[in-house]
């Protein structure tokens, strides 16, 4: 009844402005079908806009989509939020945009293109989706975890960003699910450098399709869901993470 | 100089950690990553941030500081003012800018690295 499966859990859509339209529900999911990728997860920066047309146009794919953002935190810090449930991505969306001051430059920033899932252009985000919310990270995990969703420290080994870049350390009042590491450095690395009692997981962050599947975490799990993931991070009722 | 003095020039509120205003400042430091504070800064500094989250006290503590300037009118977290209370930090509140305010200690005791 378990099958392992290959997560990606931290790709931005064209809907960053640090992408372009190649990032579009087809261009990812073909991309992520050649990595044999079971698992992605779609984290735009403050936003969860284009998620649920990812999560369409794989309904006839083999590929689990989960809905999330990457919220910047008050502290300048990353965590990705992930659900299973897209309404509940847009939930925390709807807290973020009520605390995210400022308007996209798009010369400055680049163009934040909302599609569906038959890759047609629906408008533009005119948020400053790469700015930072006013929201503290507490605040922002406890909101993820009231909505069943999934806390992850996005890229703890850059400098830029991070929760170990901006705060020095992890507090220990925080209960995120797990820490995430880049492509840039290893299993084996990120256990040497970083000695916290959380699991680790890799992901590529991509914002081009060839990055797609860089980094991936293995996981043996008996769907490709959040709540299975989080089973698996805490090695429960058989879920468990695979090297 | 001494802490009291730096306070009354640069009209700084005090928050937490009265008690130590005698201590001598060895130099200042601004910066927002706390990572680059716990890098960079000296004993006895006198740290100028925006940051506000609880971290900032571990660091003043772990580097042996003289205090933190919160600028720009932020008010620091309730945790991060408990803390401060509890390890005896010098917290210190300011309306203005880190620009100003590292230009104005500049002034006041120069650049001691
Ligand atoms: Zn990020
Ligand atoms: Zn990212």
């Amino acid at each position: 009844m378990f099958k392992p499966f290959k997560a990606d859990l931290h790709i931005h859509t064209c809907l960053s402005p640090c992408t372009e339209l190649d990032m579009s529900p087809k261009g990812i999911l073909t991309a992520a079908k050649k990595k044999e990728i079971d698992i992605l997860g779609i984290c735009d920066h403050n936003s969860s806009e284009n998620s649920l047309a990812v999560m369409n146009a794989a309904k006839r794919m083999n590929i689990s989509v989960l809905p999330g953002l990457e919220v910047t935190s008050q502290e300048e810090v990353h965590v990705l939020a992930l659900f299973d449930d897209a309404e509940k991505a847009l939930k925390l969306q709807e807290r973020v945009y009520q605390n995210l001051p400022g308007e996209n430059d798009e010369k400055a920033f680049g163009m934040q293109v909302i599609v569906n899932e038959n890759e047609e252009v629906l408008g533009l985000n005119n948020k400053l989706l790469i700015g930072a919310t006013t929201l503290p990270l507490e605040e922002i995990i406890q909101f993820i975890h009231s909505f069943d969703g999934m806390a992850i420290a996005s890229h703890i080994d850059r400098e830029s960003f991070s929760i170990i870049g901006q705060l020095g350390f992890i507090p220990d009042n925080l209960d995120l699910d797990a820490l995430e590491i880049s492509p840039a450095i290893t299993f084996e690395e990120a256990k040497r450098r970083f000695k916290y009692n959380y699991p680790i997981t890799c992901s590529s962050d991509a914002h081009y399709p060839e990055d797609i599947g860089k980094c991936f975490t293995s996981f043996l799990l008996e769907e490709g869901t959040v709540a299975e993931i989080k089973k698996a991070l805490k090695n429960k009722e058989g879920r468990k993470m695979i090297r | 100089m001494k802490l009291r003095k730096i306070i009354e020039k640069l009209q700084l509120k005090v928050l937490t950690g009265q008690e130590n205003l005698e201590a001598e400042v060895t130099g200042g430091y601004t910066s927002d990553l706390l990572s680059d504070v716990i890098a960079n800064s000296k004993n006895g500094n006198l740290w100028i941030t925006l940051q506000t989250h609880q971290n900032i006290i571990a660091v003043a503590k772990l580097k042996d500081l003289s205090g933190i300037i919160i600028v720009n009118k932020r008010e620091p977290d309730g945790d991060t003012l408990q803390k401060a209370k509890e390890e005896n930090v010098l917290l210190l509140g300011s309306e203005e800018k880190a620009f100003d305010v590292s230009g104005k200690l500049y002034g006041l005791i120069g650049s001691k690295d």
